[in-house]
């Protein structure tokens, strides 16, 4: 069992991609459903087995590298972590899979997209048993290169192929410095499996080292360069711009990829490296001020997108900004917790959204949506209770675990914290803002679709709406199920050893003793934000016109994303093509290929030309040639012998 | 009491004087044209020749005509190649005597004179013997050059072949009487006696030994005193210039290997230079020169000069290896020339011969056999393997790298690359180039057949290599067991 949950949707995967024609459609589904399933079965069985019941494992596969001191087997680590994330990913992606055999079957390559969201599924879990780091990085890479293909999955666009080599160079920036991680944890520790590394950890706490002629903490630049490799996977601010353009990717993908894989793989990754993490309170504080800035930022924009997949994907941006200042203020349960709930809820609202454009002909305009409601009835209600989650509003989903988020970011009485804290209580205002604008002003208020679309909306049939209602359930329940063995009482005994907190580190247990108005902000905040959404799009839909009108600046900056892929494109991207080009003209073209192959052929024709033109056809010319030739010779046994 | 000789070694010699000089009586008492009667009793007696020289190959080394004359496993393994040639070219010879109605009978009798010329060099053991058979060749050769006598071209290059190769035995006699001056013997062994182990040369000797060496690079062509080719190759008859390119060729890298590791053996070091001298500058010229040329035939004659060069490196090794390789080296380049110089003999349009590369102009869609058999041989003399022509250089640079030549090894790879452009420039002007006029066909039975069995043994030499690498074998370990 142990086992096959992680190789069973690589099995389906292998069958669905290599034998997809033979199969057709119906057995590529069939087959990578139920490998699915029984993956997310399993998962149970070992989330009852390892987390409940307190079963933690390695199961050691095969020796993969052993060279010099460098021994790598291929194992399989089961803790409380993996098992919570190995539950969040077969049962997420197991909903995807259903889904999409609805959402894809217009699709002509249904078998390849079914092996590749297995495929990708396998990656993640590879990624989350991993007991090395080499192994993790197996699985990080593999991940990243299968986001590439199924965001450009529908080669035939060019802006999907633009965005899944957008999403691959931005990973592999991350990757560089997660791979410099790894470089210095075995430099440090001599190894790379994570039993030795954690229980080496804290004997190695105060060393430095030189990198780069710089001298720091060993551990401060290890942990930093690891979380630069967490940014650039869970897209944190400046390592971002990926995850947007992600949308490109049919929905299922974007589901997948911003529920229960890829962006959580950098969460997941800091928890994991939570021993490491611990020693080093500047890492840690980067992390925090990123997570806040991120979660903030990533809400602004959210507010103003119109395309209503960039909502909820700038959405997602901002809640794993909320993980990150969780994992930063040493609150790595909080951040786990959020994590599942988050995926429940994202994934249910990436589905309906994908519900709502099947609905539409594929319109993603909210702008050309609107009072739908009545035709789309399941969708809307979980929608309704996807938004309500991910608000915060009680008893939801959300509303546990971004509560003790920001309780714990409260408690940890630090000013990095603090700073989290404010940015929290904002991004979460905006949160329900814009999910309320999403919800007014795709459901609600009149039709702006034409009618010939308006006329075709429909309610998605059932093996779409029933994953949606099964991850509704999810999203209402799992919160209130989880709060007490996460982050509650019994955190102590659910976590074990997986996470690593120290005694100077009680944000969390400080959390559950904040003031009455540090706990109850959230919610007020989340309701203002509904009414607002409510005041603007129902009541007075002529004050955010104003608004924008009134603050073109602002309005731009915001719909702009604040300019970061403007000044990417400014800084790099351009500056690569012009030295490529540079290369390839003038490098290439006018220095290595002038003097070599060009220069060579110039030369030699040269030569050919001058040797023929030896050839006169006087005869005096020949007879004086081979007269010269022997007086050569002969000078030249003369010179060598007398002298 | 006056013995007679032993005269078994020299039979298939013998022979083909009283051919020749047979086929010349009745080349003048037959009343009508002669030349096709004569031209099939030339070739009988070239392939009976043959056919008793390979008998001979059995016969130890074995010297007689008072020493001028030895015959060895060497002797045996290169005339057997000259006679080859010579069965060849006289065929094609024939055919294309027909065509152009030149109805004389004494191309076939000269051709007959020049082979036994040239089976001279080869077992010449003694200088006299040297020069007589070097100048019943040349003699010979210079008349068929100049056979076209009502062509302009024709004759120049008659001319010109017959004053350089004056020149060139007037320098080969210089060298030799020097070397008679110096040890006082012209047979070879006597001369080798009289050097000892080579410890004291005089000077005169090695003087001596250039001006031999230059005589035989006029005949081989190499450069410097290669200037005659190209103009001969592109005056003379196009069956001459065939015989030209293999023939003499072989007999005279033949004669200069005798001569160089037979009296000399132990004087490497004094001819050893010029020799790597004469193969770096035949290399480079050959590929260089080559490359402006439009005429296939002048194309050919560097390809020779350049050829020449190639084999020069396994003389310079000068060791059993080296001549394994040169033997080896002068085998397949017989059959790549002779297949191509079929080909050249097949240009013709309307009735009137061709010579222009840009004739060839998309050969492959007129005649797609033909571009397929001279494809074949132009990739072989570019040296790509699975082809023969591969072969021929691998063993010539393996003989060099275990002798520590790598500067000849190294400019014979850097060379045969430059040249490689010129022989796929003709592939590239077969197969890609706009159609020219078509050549006219049939272009006759025995033409057909020379041209398969070339491309054949060039093509599948690679599958059966034994029988000529164990034969060059034995011959090379024959020259160097005395």
């Amino acid at each position: 069992m142990y086992v096959a949950v992680v190789f069973l949707p690589l099995l389906g995967a292998f069958i669905a991609g290599l034998f997809g024609r033979t199969l057709g459609d119906r057995g590529a589904q069939l087959v990578t459903c139920a490998g699915l399933g029984g993956s997310a079965a399993m998962a149970v069985g070992i989330f009852l087995d390892v987390a409940v019941g307190g079963h933690a494992q390695t199961h050691e596969l095969f020796t993969w590298i052993s060279s010099g001191t460098l021994d790598i087997t291929w194992a399989l680590k089961y803790d409380t972590l993996t098992a919570v994330m190995l539950l969040v990913v077969t049962l997420v992606s197991f909903m995807v899979h259903v889904y999409s055999i609805g959402y894809m079957h217009h699709d002509p390559s249904v078998p390849r997209f079914m092996s590749y969201l297995s495929l990708f599924t396998f990656c993640m879990l590879m990624l989350v048993t991993a007991g090395n780091l080499v192994q993790l990085f197996f699985g990080w890479e593999g991940v990243g290169l299968c986001s590439y293909l199924l965001i450009g999955f529908w080669n035939d666009r060019p802006s999907a192929n633009a965005a899944a080599i957008k999403a691959f160079v931005v990973n592999r920036v991350g990757d560089f410095g997660f791979a410099l991680g790894i470089f210095g944890i075995y430099y440090l520790f001599g190894s790379v499996n994570f039993e030795a590394i954690f229980a080496a950890a804290p004997q190695h706490a105060h060393e430095t080292v030189q990198f780069f002629g710089v001298s720091g903490n060993a551990m401060t630049i290890i942990c930093l360069l690891l979380f630069v490799g967490a940014m650039g996977k869970s897209a944190q601010i400046g390592l971002h711009t990926w995850l947007p353009d992600a949308m490109e990717g049919p929905t299922p993908v974007s589901a997948l990829i911003h529920a229960a894989t890829m962006v959580t793989a950098g969460v997941f990754m800091v928890a994991r490296m939570s021993p490491l993490f611990e020693l080093s309170e500047t890492a840690l504080m980067v992390v925090t001020v990123v997570g806040a800035t991120t979660a903030f930022f990533a809400a602004t924009i959210g507010c103003v997108q119109n395309d209503i997949k960039r909502v909820i994907a700038y959405s997602t941006c901002s809640q794993l900004g909320y993980m990150f200042f969780a994992l930063g203020v040493s609150a790595y349960q909080a951040a786990i917790f959020h994590l599942m709930t988050h995926a429940f809820f994202k994934s249910l609202l990436f589905l309906g959204a994908g519900s709502v454009i099947h609905a539409m002909s594929g319109e993603q305009d909210m702008r050309r949506m609107g009072g739908i409601w009545r035709h789309v009835k399941i969708t809307y209600a979980v929608m309704w209770i996807g938004s309500l989650a991910l608000a915060g509003i009680p008893f939801f989903a959300g509303y546990y675990s971004k509560d003790i988020i920001l309780e714990a970011a409260f408690g940890a009485h630090s000013a990095v914290g603090e700073y989290a804290y404010w940015m929290g209580i904002a991004a979460a205002f905006m949160t329900a803002f814009y999910s309320w604008r999403l919800l007014l002003m795709t459901f609600h208020g009149k039709a702006h679709a034409e009618d010939r679309v308006m006329a075709h909306v429909h309610e998605s049939p059932l093996v779409i709406t029933v994953p949606l209602m099964l991850l509704a359930l999810g999203a209402v329940f799992s919160g209130i199920i989880g709060v007490g063995a996460f982050v509650g009482e019994g955190r102590e005994g659910f976590w074990r050893e997986a996470l690593v907190v120290l005694g100077s580190h009680p944000a969390l247990e400080a959390a559950h003793h904040s003031p009455w108005l540090v706990s109850l902000l959230p919610i007020i905040v989340g309701a203002g934000g509904i009414a607002l959404a409510y005041g603007f799009y129902v009541y007075m839909p002529a004050v955010p016109l104003g608004l924008a009108r009134a603050l073109p600046a602002v309005h731009r900056f915001l719909l702009n994303k604040w300019y970061f892929d403007e000044a990417y494109d400014f800084l790099f991207v351009r500056p690569a093509f012009a030295l490529g080009r540079g290369l390839w003209k003038d490098g290439d073209g006018a220095v290595i290929d002038a003097v070599g192959p060009d220069g060579i052929a110039a030369a030699t024709r040269s030569v050919a030309r001058r040797m023929a033109a030896l050839q006169s056809g006087y005869v005096y010319h020949y007879a004086f040639a081979m007269i010269a030739g022997v007086t050569a010779f002969v000078s030249w046994y003369m010179f060598l012998y007398q002298g | 009491m006056y013995e007679l000789p032993n005269l078994v070694p020299a039979l298939p010699e013998i022979l083909l004087a009283v051919a020749a000089l047979g086929l010349l009586m009745v080349g003048v008492f037959r009343k009508k044209d002669a030349t096709g009667f004569v031209g099939g009793l030339a070739v009988a007696a070239l392939v009976v020749a043959g056919i008793v020289e390979v008998n001979l190959a059995r016969v130890p080394v074995v010297t007689t005509l008072g020493g001028m004359f030895v015959l060895d496993g060497f002797a045996v393994f290169v005339k057997a190649l000259v006679l080859l040639a010579a069965v060849l070219t006289a065929i094609m010879s024939l055919s294309w005597l027909r065509q152009e109605k030149l109805g004389q009978f004494e191309f076939p009798v000269l051709l007959i004179f020049a082979t036994l010329g040239m089976m001279m060099m080869v077992s010449a053991n003694d200088l006299m013997a040297l020069y007589l058979g070097l100048e019943l060749q040349s003699l010979s050769l210079y008349v068929l050059a100049a056979y076209h006598r009502d062509n302009l071209r024709s004759t120049e290059a008659g001319l010109k072949y017959f004053m350089l190769g004056a020149l060139a035995s007037g320098l080969l006699l210089f060298g030799a009487s020097f070397i008679y001056g110096f040890t006082g013997a012209t047979g070879f062994d006597a001369i080798a006696k009289a050097l000892g182990d080579g410890a004291s040369v005089p000077v005169g000797v090695t003087v001596g030994i250039v001006f031999l060496l230059a005589g035989l690079a006029f005949k081989i062509s190499a450069v410097p005193f290669h200037m005659w080719t190209p103009d001969v190759y592109e005056g003379a008859p196009t069956p001459v210039t065939a015989l030209f390119a293999v023939g003499p060729k072989i007999a005279a890298l033949a004669l200069l290997i005798r001569v160089m590791v037979g009296p000399f053996g132990h004087l490497v070091e004094q001819w050893h230079q010029v020799v790597v001298a004469l193969s770096l500058a035949s290399m480079v010229l050959g590929a260089f020169a080559a490359i402006h040329q439009t005429n296939i035939k002048r194309l050919m004659a560097y390809s020779s000069i350049g050829h020449v060069g190639y084999a020069l490196i396994g003389v310079a090794v000068g060791n059993a290896a080296g001549v394994r390789g040169v033997l080896v080296y002068l085998a397949i380049y017989l059959f790549m020339n002779i297949g191509t110089f079929t080909v050249i003999l097949s240009m013709r349009q309307r009735g009137r011969m061709v010579e222009q590369i840009e004739d060839l102009a998309g050969l492959s869609k007129s005649n797609p056999l033909m571009a397929l058999a001279l494809a074949i041989f132009m990739f072989s003399m570019a040296g790509i393997p699975p082809l023969a022509g591969f072969f021929g250089k691998l063993y010539v640079f393996i003989a060099a790298i275990q002798a520590h030549m790598y500067t000849l090894a190294v400019l014979g790879v850097l060379t045969s690359v430059v040249g490689a452009y010129y022989y796929l420039r003709i592939v590239k002007v077969m197969y890609f180039d706009e159609p020219a006029d078509s050549f006219d066909r049939p272009i006759g039975r025995s033409m057909t057949f020379i041209l398969t069995g070339t491309s054949l043994v060039i093509l599948l030499f690679f599958l059966f290599p034994e029988m000529l690498l164990t034969g060059a074998e034995t011959a090379a370990a024959s020259l160097f067991h005395g």
